[in-house]
This record gives C-alpha cells, structure tokens and sequence, in this order.
C-alpha cells in the first residue's frame, strides 16, 4: 500500500498568504457557481423529462411574472407574511418574559417547564386539526399555531440563556452594590441576548415551517394555500414559484434577524 | 478606631468555619480560621488548592456567609456585599457588552454618582491603571493583563477602602503578571487601601505582601504566618534580593512541605 503524500503540500506552505479580501469574496463566488449550477441541472433534468411534470426554469418564471401581474403572488406573499409575522410576534412577545421569569425564579421554572418539555415534543403541525375543531378555520387558529410554533422554540433559548449567565458576572455586580432588580436588568438581560436571538431566528424558521401546513386548512389566499390548490389542477409551476417565494422570504427575514444578531452581541468574544 | 476585636483591625475573622453539604458527609472547607488584617495592610495568602482560601474572601466580600464564628469590617460583622469591598475575581468579571469606561463607571451609576463626577472618577481610576488608550474599547479586544487593568480600575472607581483578590493574576503569562504586580504595589502606596490578597503563586505572595499567610488544606486553616521585613516600594532589586531568596524558601516550605494532612474521608 502506498503512503499518499499531498505533493503540493510545502508549496502551499510557502506561498504568500492570501488577502482577507480575496478569501472573503471566495465563498461568494462559490455560492454564486453553486446556484447557476443548479439552476442549469434544473433546466437540464427539465428539458430532458428526467423526471415527470417538472417544469422548466423558463416556465416557473413565465409563471411568476403571470402571478406577479395579475397580483396573485403579492395577495398570497402578503397573506403569509401577515400569518407568520402576528404568529411570531405572539409567541416571541410571550416567550421572552416567560423564559426570563423560569430562569429566574425556581418556582415559575417548576410550575411551567412540565408544560414547554410536554408541548416542545409536540410538533406544532399535529396540532391543526386540535386548533380547527377548538378555533375554526379562521385566522385565528393558524396564528395559534404559529404562535405556539416560535413560542416553543423561543422559550427554551431565552431560559436558557437566564440560566448560562456567568455567576462571576452576577457576582461582580453585587459586590459593586447592584439589587436583584439592577443585575437582571444590567447583567442578566445583556448576557441573555445571544441566546434569545438564536431562539429567535429558530422560531422564525418553524414560523415559516408552521404557515405552509396552516393554510392547508380552509385558507382562501396564501402561498401555502395556493400550493395546495394548485396541486389539484396540477399546475407545477405554480407550486414552484410558492415555494421558491416561500424560501427567499424566509431566507431574507433570517438574514434580517442575523444582521440584528450582529448588531446586538458584537460585542460576544469569539473563539 | 478602636474595637471589641482589638486595635485597628480593619477585617477580622474570628473562629471562622465553613462546611458545604455534600453526599454522605460535610465538606468541610475551612475549620477555625482566626485572622486579623490592619488598616492598609497587604496580606496574601496562600495555599495548596483545597485549602480554602477562595471561600476565605468570598465570606469577606460577602458572597458566601461563614457556617461558624464571624467576619468583621470595620468592627462590623458582615452580612452581605457592599461597595467598602472591592473584588477582583481572576476570571476578570467584565461586563462584556460595555466598554471599558461603562464597566468602570458600572459601580459609580449603582451609587447614583452624578455624571460630571462619575466621568471624572472613571478617567483618573482609568489613568491609574494605564488604559487611557483604550477607554472606548470592548473588553473582548483586550489582552488578558489589559482586561484585569480595567477589573481593577472598575473596584478602585467605587473608591473601596478594601480591596479583595482572589488569584487576579492566576490566568496571566509570567511577564505580564510581574508588570501587574508592580502596577498593583505602585497604585496601592499612592493609595492606600487594605488589600487582601489571594494567590498560589508563593513569589508572588512574597513579593506583595508584609504578610503571608500560609494555609492548609483538609480542613482549611492557617498553618503559618510569615512576616516578609522587606521595605516599600518594593523593586527588581529586592524581588533578586538574598533577604527576599530567604523569605521565598521559608514560605516555601511551609507551602509545600506541610504536616502531612489528615487522610480524606
């Protein structure tokens, strides 16, 4: 058996160390080719008919534009859009304090953590047809189950986040004279952020997750709903610009919160 | 200032113990622990680890209450944390959100120190540790030695009258913890404070102190006191010294060669 040895290895060793600039545009670039490469598989597989009823890059653009003139695209992005942000706003106004108060205090943590570990293994979606027979098909229920989607995820970050706090933080602070109420709201709440965002951008994506499956149920408008309409008449490229809708709107919103995340816990040592 | 505990005695601990419940038996980490520090006074001690001496100023601080026997300030027993005690931990404790001014004016906000005044404190405890420069940055864009600069401008800002350390320098290179040491003896005779001083780094007890307290471990206790007759300001030439060679070697022994400790439970 031969040893392989990387021959280029003490010449890559040698060579000048490339710019932060040149490395930074590296991965751009590469996510760039990755998706024209896609793209060309998808027309590719397409035109050959590889695969049954799959579309054409060419024609679930033709389509979009259809949508995007006669204002499908926008009644059903803005349907979603409004699902998912009073949802999310719900679960994570709610999960924010109540995360807090179980890291907090050990009694609230003993009363309402039976309750998130019981319902966290639960996922949102089985609880449809619950939320239907409780709520109707309204708005109402699918903003519930939204809610309870980002609720879910958000809670256990941000209470986890009370609890990571370093002690020696919380120690310094008293011993500079800080109250129980100044290094929560000093210390703990600070310290916690990180990690509430992460809970954030996770709730976002099973928001997301959560309103595809909700306008299933008796939606009039709304890119899931329309995905499930269109797949009785088998209109392919139909369900292919929702989802791809669906995969750029959350993709930016994510992006959104990231931005935010950087903003907010720049400060965050990195190793 | 005179009290029931004698003459001028600024922290007293007196018959102080303190067992942690543990599965089975007590931990038992400190056992009778009887010691006096004067106003301005520098003492450190030091210890094998286990010994205790980490819960020895933690009951100081107030963080931690003894099980048995008393702490006193002041002639006062206490009873919690308060700005008359600064602490320097060796995990630094800075805020990491603030900068390097915030975290020092951190203690002055808590005393509702007005902004005028509190800017100013903050410059001048910032000055006296050489941070200047850097009054605006993230504490994660310091250097280990910077960042305990700064953890040591935040405790003299409040302007406590003792200061607690607890193995400040433990984490740093060898270099830099003898150029903090030098800072730390040269802020401390521009303004005296009653510093108490943790370590488990014998030259360094030696070298700061006018005292070394020797402790043992299983149970913590003092095993021996060591008066260190050496003058302030302390120098490279003393720290290379024959009389500070003694001194070392004597502190020295007593740290590692002690009475073979009880055997563990």
């Amino acid at each position: 058996m031969a040893v392989i040895v990387p021959p280029e290895k003490t010449a890559v060793a040698q060579a000048p160390r490339r710019t932060a600039r040149r490395s930074r545009r590296r991965p751009l670039v590469l996510n760039v080719l990755a998706l024209v490469t896609g793209l060309l598989l998808w027309a590719v597989v397409a035109a050959l008919g590889l695969v049954e009823n799959l579309p054409t890059p060419l024609a679930v653009a033709r389509k979009a534009g259809g949508m995007l003139t006669d204002g499908t695209l926008a009644t059903d992005t803005l349907a979603s859009l409004r699902r998912v942000f009073l949802g999310y706003a719900l679960g994570v106004v709610l999960a924010v304090p109540v995360g807090f108060l179980m890291g907090w205090y050990v009694t609230v943590r003993a009363l309402i953590e039976p309750y998130v570990q019981f319902f966290r293994t639960i996922p949102p979606l089985a609880l449809i047809p619950l939320t239907v027979v409780l709520l109707g098909i309204g708005e109402v229920p699918k903003i519930a189950v939204i809610g309870l989607a980002s609720f879910m995820a958000c809670v256990v970050a941000s209470f986890q986040g009370v609890i990571d706090v370093d002690r020696t933080l919380i120690n310094a602070a008293r011993v500079l004279g800080a109250s129980d109420r100044i290094i929560f709201a000093k210390v703990v709440v600070p310290a916690a952020t990180p990690f509430i965002l992460v809970g954030m951008r996770i709730g976002l994506g099973a928001s997301w997750a959560t309103v595809v499956a909700a306008e299933l149920i008796g939606a009039q408008e709304g890119l899931g709903y329309r995905m499930q309409k269109a797949s009785t008449w088998f209109e392919m490229d139909t369900i292919f610009v929702s989802l791809i809708t669906i995969g750029v709107l959350g993709l930016l919103m994510d992006r959104l919160l990231l931005l935010a995340e950087r903003r907010l816990t720049g400060w965050q040592e990195r190793r | 200032m005179t009290n029931g505990t004698g003459m001028n005695n600024k922290i007293s601990f007196q018959g102080v113990a303190k067992t942690f419940p543990m599965k089975g038996t007590d931990f038992t980490a400190l056992d009778g622990v009887s010691l006096d520090i004067a106003d301005q006074e520098f003492v450190t001690v030091v210890g094998p680890s286990g010994c205790g001496k980490s819960t020895l100023m933690s009951m100081a601080a107030g963080l931690e209450a003894p099980t048995a026997g008393r702490v006193l300030v002041d002639g006062r027993p206490v009873t919690g944390p308060g700005p008359d005690r600064g602490v320097i931990f060796q995990q630094y404790a800075l805020f990491p959100w603030l900068t390097v001014r915030q975290n020092v004016e951190f203690g002055l906000k808590l005393a509702s120190v007005p902004a005028e005044e509190r800017h100013r404190r903050a410059d001048r405890a910032i000055a006296l540790v050489g941070l200047d420069e850097f009054a605006d940055a993230l504490p994660k864009t310091l250097s280990g030695g910077m960042k305990q600069r700064c953890a040591i401008a935040r405790a003299y800002a409040v302007d406590p009258q003792v200061l607690l350390m607890d193995e400040p320098f433990g984490a740093l290179d060898a270099l830099t913890r003898v150029q903090l040491q030098d800072q730390l003896l040269a802020t401390w005779s521009r303004e005296k404070r009653t510093v108490l001083f943790i370590t488990h780094d014998v030259d360094e007890a030696v070298y700061l102190a006018s005292r070394v307290v020797v402790m043992a471990a299983r149970p913590g206790r003092v095993h021996r006191i060591i008066d260190v007759d050496l003058p302030y300001p302390r120098t490279e030439d003393i720290r290379l010294s024959a009389e500070f060679r003694q001194i070392r070697n004597e502190v020295w022994t007593s740290v590692y060669h002690q009475q073979p400790a009880a055997p563990a439970a």
